[in-house]
């Protein structure tokens, strides 16, 4: 308690120094929150989009379907399993069809995904009810960046060419009955969203599918023959693994700024050890071991800390609590990197978050404050008495 | 004059190592000082009576001999066992008064009692007391830097003397004063000796405060040369 109290009291009397000190500390806090609740806060709308958008509460894979081999599209598909045809005429399951083609906007040849789905779906937020369109041309769904990318717009005509599963190929008209706006890039670039019945037609693949998403209400999906069940932590995977490299990225930033806090506060305290030691020689003096002498500058030191968190809570709470309501705006061109991201980023704090960080910089600042400190133990009373170094 | 003894010095030898060898600054000094005394170790500078004060206050130890205060031998205390000796019997008041600068008045004078564990209402009412002695009352909420050299050796005085010690160490008190504060200084350590038997050790080589001391330890090259008993004090203003 006489540890605080003297920390407070000499902190308060080095005015301007402790001032610069914590202020650069509250930096630290404030960007390592923000850094960290932005990569949470991405991390957790990367997955909320993902289940609703594209893979739902899991995806089954044809086993001769592989997304990140070509060459496996052609021939990667097949009649629905019949452990999972309960669940697709409950509406739980959502078969897709994918197949390979080619589009001509504007005279341009453009490689592309073919995917049908039932415009009735209801698991993925696509809004697929513009293709149940009666029309000649096969209407298609297209999102934002494909609509950018290729020019078109809603009415527009296009060609659409593909290889059927005998590799015949043919072509046809197509109209773009909807542009939809998602976050989730893998659902609109290069991808067009067609009607179910009309893809297994133009392929000849009749009733057959090359993915099965489920439902996230199935909490134990059925095993099935020739088909491969991914969960989240396999589909995930790479969202997670990019947000990893970003946080690694984030954490040279604010490993810098503790360095500098932690380099401000450490040159703090050597001066402090160095000009107070009349001051250390007459605490021993008044019958202070020179434990405590260490204690009270190693508390005094961290006290920096205690500090900078109340002066990082003072104008970070409303700064990271309006950032967390309004979002951070991304800049136009993540939006066309090929990865989940949405236009607005909404940073997660975590109590978690802010605790770890408060620990973090905390135990940083603690061990900066005792290295000079430590050095107290080695003075000589009679001489610091005196202000002489010994 | 002294009614127990409280120190008692046994052959004392202090040496520093300087350069390749070693400087003797003590050398064979045997001396007893008993409660209520009111003594000085006189000298020009570089005779020891720093050193001989600073063993006494277990700041130091001997290199040989013993020096025991208050029955315990400062060459066998550890650190913490000397700490808890300063903490409960010695005062110390210091030529450059080494007031701890960002506290107040009161705050300097309350810190060896925080020291004791002692509670809030004891505390304050030993600091105003102390004050009181001091006579600086009005001052409690001044800081170091807004007072005088002579008020700020007066809040020393108050520091030293606010647990009531046994001992108090007073290494050359009067050398930053002018001559009304010096006696001023003096006269209050003397009613505060003759009141509380505090018994006062003195290292000074200021006249002004040899005239007061009851008892004259004269010190040349680290060795005793005279232990006197002054009968009759001088009061004589510069």
């Amino acid at each position: 308690m006489i540890a605080l109290k003297l920390a407070y009291r000499n902190l308060k009397g080095a005015g301007l120094r402790t001032w610069l000190n914590v202020i650069v500390l509250s930096f630290a806090y404030v960007i390592i929150i923000f850094n960290q609740g932005f990569l949470d806060g991405w991390s957790r709308q990367a997955r909320e989009d993902m289940i609703d958008w594209e893979i739902g509460g899991g995806v089954y894979w044809n086993a001769a379907y592989d997304p990140y081999d070509i060459f496996t599209i052609q021939d990667g598909h097949g009649l629905p399993p019949s452990a999972l045809q309960g669940l697709i005429e409950d509406n739980l399951a959502e078969p897709v069809l994918v197949a390979q083609a080619a589009i001509y906007p504007e005279g341009r040849v453009q490689s592309i995904l073919l995917n049908g789905i039932d415009p009735g779906q209801t698991i993925l937020k696509l809004p697929t009810a513009p293709l149940a369109a009666d029309i000649d041309e096969i209407p298609v769904l297209i999102g934002t960046r494909m609509a950018k990318r290729t020019g078109l717009q809603e009415g527009d005509f296009v060609t659409v060419r593909w290889r059927d599963v005998n590799d015949t190929f043919d072509a046809t008209e197509a109209k773009v009955v909807k542009i939809m706006k998602t976050n989730d890039a893998n659902v609109d670039i290069g991808q067009l969203w067609v009607p179910m019945n009309r893809l297994q037609t133009m392929m000849s693949a009749r009733g057959e599918a090359t993915t099965i998403i489920l439902s996230p209400e199935i909490t134990d999906p059925p095993a099935a023959v020739g088909w491969e069940f991914k969960d989240y932590n396999f589909l995930l995977k790479e969202v997670r693994a990019l947000i990893k490299t970003k946080s690694i990225g984030g954490s040279t930033m604010f490993i810098l700024l503790l360095f500098l806090a932690g380099l401000a506060i450490f040159d703090s305290q050597m001066l402090a050890v160095f000009k107070r030691r009349k001051e250390i020689g007459t605490l021993i003096a008044l019958g202070m071991t020179r434990t405590r002498v260490v204690r009270i500058f190693t508390v005094e030191g961290a006290m920096h800390g205690i500090l900078a968190a109340l002066v990082a809570a003072v104008y970070g709470i409303p700064l990271l609590g309006m950032l967390a309501k309004s979002g951070w705006a991304m800049p136009e061109v993540a939006d066309t990197m090929g990865i989940v991201i949405a236009e607005k980023i909404f940073p997660l704090f975590s109590i978690g978050l802010i605790a770890g960080t408060t620990a973090v910089v905390m135990i940083t600042v603690t061990i900066v404050s005792y290295i000079p400190a430590r050095k107290i133990a080695q003075l000589n009373p009679t001489e610091a008495i005196k202000g002489k170094i010994s | 004059m002294a009614d127990s003894r409280i120190i008692t010095i046994d052959g004392l030898v202090k040496k520093f190592p300087m350069g390749g060898g070693w400087f003797t600054a003590l050398s064979d000094i045997s001396l007893e000082f008993g409660t209520g005394e009111f003594a000085g170790f006189v000298g020009p500078s570089g005779s020891g009576k720093t050193t001989v004060l600073n063993i006494i206050g277990s700041l130091d130890s001997p290199s040989e001999g013993e020096v025991i205060v208050m029955d315990k031998s400062i060459g066998e205390l550890s650190h913490g066992e000397a700490a808890k000796l300063r903490n409960r019997h010695l005062g110390f008041i210091f030529q450059t008064y080494n007031l701890l600068p960002v506290y107040t008045v009161y705050e300097n004078v309350e810190f060896p009692l925080l020291l004791l564990n002692m509670s809030p209402r004891a505390r304050k009412k030993a600091v105003l007391e102390a004050l009181e002695w001091v006579g600086l009352t009005d001052k409690i909420k001044s800081r170091p830097a807004q007072l005088s050299g002579g008020q700020c050796q007066r809040v020393a005085i108050a520091r030293a003397m606010v647990k009531k010690p046994v001992l108090v160490l007073a290494d050359e008190p009067t050398a930053n004063l002018d001559a009304d504060n010096s006696h001023h200084i003096l006269e209050t350590m003397e009613t505060l000796n003759r009141e509380l038997k505090t018994t006062f050790i003195f290292a000074t080589h200021d006249h002004k405060v040899i005239r007061y001391l009851k008892r004259k330890i004269s010190l040349e090259d680290g060795r005793v040369v005279k232990d006197e008993i002054v009968k009759a004090k001088r009061k004589v203003k510069e």
